[in-house]
């Protein structure tokens, strides 16, 4: 086999590393045809200095701190981009949950805070800024409210700002007030959105177990237990495995398995070399790898057709949990293999709109909501990107995002979610975001009421597990 | 300076002049071949080139875009990239 001998300075005692010719057309192949991309170096940023009662000195503080930090992130991802060849699709910032920032802000509405941000983004040239939040898991301080009511507003008044509100913990248990209420702020931001299809709730996440890291939108923020500034790094790579899994000749699953294991170690080690530059070149910490296979619009870049590889007819057939477990392991351990610094939430995602395999699945019938909340318990994050009625009753939204809350509270895990209540849409209509966000088949809700349930408030308890000390 | 080493990635239809082409663009960088090879990969021609930049004031940027005209001029697509691109994803 022919090969190049590339130096190696520092590493097997200086001796040169043989690459072979076939490996480095693999990741060529990899980038040109099979959609390897960073989608994300996201820079976390601390607010904490920012705080002041006064709101318009703290936007201006907001501002000045964002624009600062993040002034040469763009510019010096690009040339991270160019030196090594491999495409940096988003730069993202994550903020200190803002919630937090402006708690001594005595004003009713925060939305002035998310105008700031939004500028601040664009005027730095960033996708999508997060950290529009609030952590109430255990209860809502007056800050916490005063920012949840400011939602609906902020997300139709702004283009890049992203929110999430973390309601649930194994530790805390679930918020049962905050998920009422969250109903009722989804189905808002989506009416206030209403002209775009209500692409407000693309940019809220409802949380259980929400990390502190995670560089993917929307439920990206800066944890407060964070350093000053940190850049954060978000690899995907469904293409590469899809094709990598479709290349093997009647494997087992453990073949599979393996298979899976040494691609996501590739794709996680590209992700760290990037990371740990774009980190050095801007005095910042590196925070997380973040391995998360996180499907595209684009053919063949999708989670489901990975599952259906495995030999699933279609995507949400019974089989499906089992695979995506497969899968979702298999990922974690390739990632794990590859970088001492994994975190976020590194797995596979399942949003249905950003998947041309899911969006196949909806519409032929394969893959129901029930079957996509059994799959968030064997994968990260979780109900995410689907389109709903826009008649489904709040009660029903905060039904859906009870159960999904459960499941990560009970499994230790973080789960999540994003859901759209397509106004004046109804099942069967297709919702159309473009871009990343892609095309929502408008889902089934179940019909039977769970208005009383959720009307009843309090909490839920943390499970027996989480007493742990 | 510590000098930089790229892999450079020429893929296309064969013909008459892409290694004269490319390597002439690669001289006006100052950019040294330390090794060449070339082979036929899925019907394509396939070279492939590890160069050596010591020069200090070394433009990347121009470097890549001049190279990527040229490949465009040659009918064929050229790519240069740090070597460590290689060497992390496929070596620990």
């Amino acid at each position: 086999m022919k090969t190049l001998s590339v130096s190696c300075t520092g590493y097997n005692g200086g001796l040169p590393v043989f690459i072979h010719l076939e490996e480095i057309v693999e990741t060529i192949k990899m980038v040109t045809n099979e959609n390897l991309d960073i989608r994300t170096v996201t820079m976390g940023i601390s607010l904490r200095d920012c705080s002041n009662p006064d709101i318009d000195i703290l936007n201006e503080n907001i501002y000045n701190k964002i624009t600062t930090y993040a002034r040469d992130l763009v510019k010096t991802t690009d040339e991270v981009e160019n030196l090594y060849g491999i495409p940096i699709i988003n730069k993202r910032i994550s903020v200190t949950p803002i919630a937090v920032v402006a708690e001594s802000c005595d004003v009713p509405d925060l939305t002035s805070v998310a105008m700031t941000l939004d500028r601040a983004a664009e005027d730095v040239g960033i996708d999508f800024i997060g950290g529009f939040s609030a952590l109430v898991q255990k209860g809502m301080t007056p800050g916490d409210m005063r920012l949840i009511q400011s939602i609906p507003k902020s997300l139709s008044s702004t283009k890049k700002v992203c929110s999430s509100v973390n309601v649930a913990t194994t530790k805390a248990g679930i918020n049962m007030d905050a998920v009422a209420l969250m109903g009722r702020i989804v189905k808002e931001t989506a009416e206030m959105t209403r002209d775009q299809g209500g692409i407000g709730c693309a940019k809220l996440v409802v949380f259980a177990n929400a990390p502190d890291d995670n560089p993917f939108m929307a439920g990206a923020f800066h944890g407060i237990g964070e350093p000053e500034c940190t850049i954060n790094v978000g690899v995907s790579g469904p293409g590469v495995v899809n094709s990598a899994v479709r290349a093997l000749e009647d494997p087992s699953l453990g073949d599979i398995s393996e298979c899976i294991k040494k691609t996501a170690f590739k794709i996680t080690r590209m992700g760290e070399v990037i990371g740990k530059e774009v980190a050095k070149r801007l005095d910042a910490n590196f925070g997380v790898l973040d391995l998360s296979l996180a499907p595209t619009p684009a053919i063949g870049d999708s989670v489901a057709s990975i599952l259906e590889a495995m030999g699933l007819e279609s995507c949400g057939t019974h089989g499906t949990t089992a695979a995506l477990a497969l899968l979702n392991d298999a990922v974690k351990k390739g990632g794990a293999m590859a970088s001492s610094s994994v975190g976020g939430l590194s797995g596979a995602f399942i949003p249905v709109s950003e998947d041309e395999g899911m969006i196949r699945a909806v519409r032929r019938g394969s893959l129901s909501l029930d079957k996509l909340e059994a799959m968030t318990s064997v994968c990260s994050v979780g109900l995410d990107m689907i389109a709903v009625p826009g008649d489904t009753p709040a009660s029903t939204i905060s039904a859906i995002i009870a159960d999904e809350m459960a499941i990560g509270m009970v499994n230790k895990k973080t789960t999540a979610v994003r859901i759209i209540p397509a106004p004046g849409k109804v099942v069967g209509d297709t919702l159309e975001f473009g871009g990343l966000l892609g095309t929502a088949p408008v889902m089934a809700v179940n019909g039977f009421s769970s208005e009383k349930f959720i009307g009843r408030g309090g909490r839920i308890p943390a499970p027996i597990h989480a007493l742990t000390n | 300076m510590v000098p930089s080493r790229f892999i450079i990635t020429v893929i296309g239809a064969d013909k008459v002049g892409i290694v004269a082409g490319v390597t002439r663009v690669m001289a006006d960088f100052s950019a040294n071949i330390v090794d060449i090879s070339q082979t036929i990969m899925e019907d394509l021609f396939t070279m492939i080139m590890l160069a050596e930049v010591k020069e200090d004031n070394f433009d990347l940027a121009a470097f890549q875009k001049t190279m990527s005209e040229k490949g465009h001029e040659l009918g064929v697509e050229v790519r240069v990239q740090h070597e460590d691109t290689f060497r992390f994803m496929h070596r620990i």
